[in-house]
């Protein structure tokens, strides 16, 4: 058997030489990685540009923002098996793909960033109840695997697999039980989700953090959760589109895409809406009860642009864009819009992470700047490439895209 | 300030520290002796409090006026010991507790994953992570405190109020048919204070009328770092002087109370 007999039927794909090559060159940043990576775990977390005041970096940025994009998939799963909106079927498998790398992919990094990797299931074995991390693990590491069943199936499909009947009737009893496995992932979603929101929102010795709530749950635990729906679809979508363009075929159709935007649009109003009365609360409330003022909460390096690019440019413009139909139904303008939304969300995950950690608390410390070096960027990296290697894989020899075939022969 | 998160933590025996700011030289005594008590290794370059592994550290203060009306104060910050520690509710693998009587917020080395969730929390930077292995230069490693347990790479470590000499306190009471938990004045005492040459550091149980420390938190002049936040910390501080007290928690214009 040859490479193209494992290629899905009707569908045009490149040269094994041309898909080497590809393979090759995001072979060269998963190297990049992994140096990285051993001189990480043989040397110690010294070697990264982490410190006392900055425990938390770029790489916690990077899990948080990966883990509320890839959202995606837990949430195109609900709307479609439990909400049954039909018409997702065509993305779904690709959001199911991307929610399993964007999983998978924060937890290499989470592997690298404890300092002991050893111990990462005493979460498991000595969990403090009153921690939001724990829930964190407990979450996370459940998803990954309802994640992984329900990549599964999607494997199943390809050419040849499906020929072995043991195979093809697994598929198919994979598929008859999705629903259940879209409802669990609904359910670990929602609550990890809230969980790294509700990480920051507890911390009450860090004012710029520090949030009231509802019961157990700080605001941000909602907000969080909000957000991450909110740009889930759109960044499956941009990924979607991304493929397309480095493979010149049409995947999803254009009035899917304009679904999901529709979608993310209509959720990021809503997260906006608590969002800026929550910055409004915490501006007002929380604040001068901890004896600061706003202005105190930036610096030159952390400036107030932040939280404008985060509610302005990458908030309520493309939530404008997204919710007007004449608009959202521009091409360029839907995959801006989309790549607004996204930013917004990472710009979020980031001033949480850092700028949380960069103010000093006491009157007579100061403020101090965050510069990841090149490990965290290498291994952030990797994970990258590690899941287009993984989407280039899954483009070229399973039906990812139940609509390929009719919209690239009409 | 801190709401939701309000655990409050009762205990018979609260063992604090009051630490006499106008007393202070800044002459960093209670830092080498804490770095030999605790069995810190040496920093190998030059002392960085971004990286170095360190329990105390001395803080410089400033008034921000000039020449003559400039002064300047050092602050000795120890762990908080909180009484809402900020840092134990958030460990996911209950590596740090504070459950023991005495109020001393414990560190499991064996149990940290590493995660630096608690540094985040704590306002005060009292906790650092062992960011490379710990080297002690040949012949060094003689001088190590044999009550306590050195740690790997890859931990996050703080100030225990040299709780291995509070141990031993409460074996020496019970030898002698004492109750461990009425200890005297002097049974107990950290390195730091123990060290200090100017008697700017003094240690006791907050809750026992006999002991010194009982009656200093009581005064005008104590203040305690940032208890608007709501983490009710077992250490105190004492001064004179209003702007070294009013530094001591952030205020607004508007506040009324402004460390007088």
């Amino acid at each position: 058997m040859i490479d193209k007999d494992f290629i899905p039927e009707g569908v045009q794909r490149c040269s094994p030489v041309q898909f080497l090559v590809w393979l090759a060159f995001l072979g060269l940043f998963l190297l990049w990685g992994a140096i990285a990576a051993i001189n990480i775990l043989w040397n110690g977390l010294g070697v990264t540009g982490l410190d006392n005041y900055f425990g938390f970096g770029l790489w916690i940025t990077f899990d948080l923002a990966v883990i509320a994009l890839g959202a995606g998939a837990f949430f195109t799963g609900f709307l479609k098996y439990i909400i049954r909106i039909d018409e997702l079927k065509n993305i779904i498998n690709l959001a199911v793909i991307i929610g399993f790398l964007c999983y998978s992919g924060a937890m290499m990094i989470l592997a690298l960033d404890i300092g002991q990797p050893i111990r990462a299931w005493f979460g498991y074995w000595h969990p403090n109840v009153h921690s939001m991390l724990t829930e964190v693990i407990f979450c996370i590491t459940c998803y990954l695997m309802v994640l992984t069943i329900e990549f599964i199936p999607i494997i199943l499909e390809n050419r040849q697999l499906h020929k072995v009947t043991l195979i093809r009737n697994l598929a198919h009893n994979f598929h008859i039980f999705m629903p259940l496995f879209a409802a669990v992932g609904t359910f670990l979603s929602f609550f990890h989700q809230g969980s790294l929101g509700g990480m920051y929102g507890v911390l009450f010795g860090r004012p710029f953090a520090f949030r009231q709530g509802f019961f157990i749950w700080p605001w941000t635990f909602f907000l969080f959760i909000l957000s991450a729906i909110a740009s889930g679809p759109v960044f499956t979508m941009l990924i979607a589109t991304v493929t397309e363009k480095l493979t010149k075929r049409k995947l999803v159709s254009f009035q899917i895409k304009s679904l999901m935007g529709k979608i993310s649009g209509l959720l990021l109003v809503i997260y906006l809406f608590f969002k800026i009365i929550d910055t409004w609360a915490w501006a007002k409330g929380i604040l001068p009860k901890a004896g600061f003022s706003f202005e105190e909460m930036f610096n030159a390096t952390y400036g107030q642009w932040l939280l404008w690019l985060e509610l302005g440019l990458c908030g309520i413009i493309p939530a404008i864009m997204l919710v007007v139909p004449t608009i959202r139904n521009k091409p360029g303008l839907l995959y801006l819009a989309s790549f607004l939304t996204c930013s917004g969300i990472v710009v979020n995950r980031f001033v949480f992470t850092v700028q949380t950690l960069a103010i000093p608390v006491m009157p007579f410390d100061k403020w101090f700047t965050y510069i990841p070096n090149w490990t965290e960027w290498a291994t952030s990296i990797m994970v990258i490439a590690y899941s287009a290697v993984v989407v280039s894989l899954a483009y070229r020899y399973l039906p990812v895209f139940p609509q390929e075939r009719r919209l690239n022969n009409s | 300030m801190s709401g939701i998160m309000q655990i409050h933590h009762k205990f018979n025996v609260k063992w604090g520290m009051v630490i006499d700011i106008d007393k202070c030289t800044g002459c960093g005594a209670c830092m080498v002796a804490c770095q030999a008590e605790n069995n810190i290794p040496p920093s190998t370059k030059s002392f960085d409090r971004l990286r170095t592994v360190h329990w105390l550290i001395v803080y410089k203060l400033s008034n921000g006026k000039n020449f003559p009306n400039h002064d300047i104060a050092y602050l000795p910050r120890p762990c908080m010991q909180c009484g809402n520690p900020s840092c134990v509710s958030v460990c996911p693998v209950v590596a740090t507790t504070k459950d023991e009587e005495g109020g001393i917020v414990s560190q499991i080395y064996p149990r940290c994953i590493g995660c630096r969730y608690c540094m985040a929390a704590c306002p005060y930077h009292a906790r650092v992570f062992n960011w490379f292995d710990p080297v002690w230069p040949e012949g060094m490693e003689k001088t190590l405190t044999p009550y306590v347990s050195t740690r790997p790479r890859g931990v996050v470590e703080k100030c225990t109020f040299c709780h291995h000499r509070f141990q031993a306190a409460k074996e020496r009471a019970r030898a002698q048919g004492k109750n461990p938990l009425d200890l005297a004045e002097d049974d107990y005492i950290p390195a730091c204070a123990e060290v200090c040459p100017t008697g700017a550091i003094t240690f006791g149980d907050l809750n026992n009328p006999k002991h010194q420390v009982s009656k200093l938190a009581k005064s005008q002049y104590a203040f305690r770092l940032l208890e608007r936040l709501g983490t009710e910390p077992q250490v105190y501080y004492l001064s004179k002087r209003s702007w070294v007290r009013e530094q001591g928690d952030n205020y607004l214009e508007k506040n009324e109370q402004r460390g007088e």
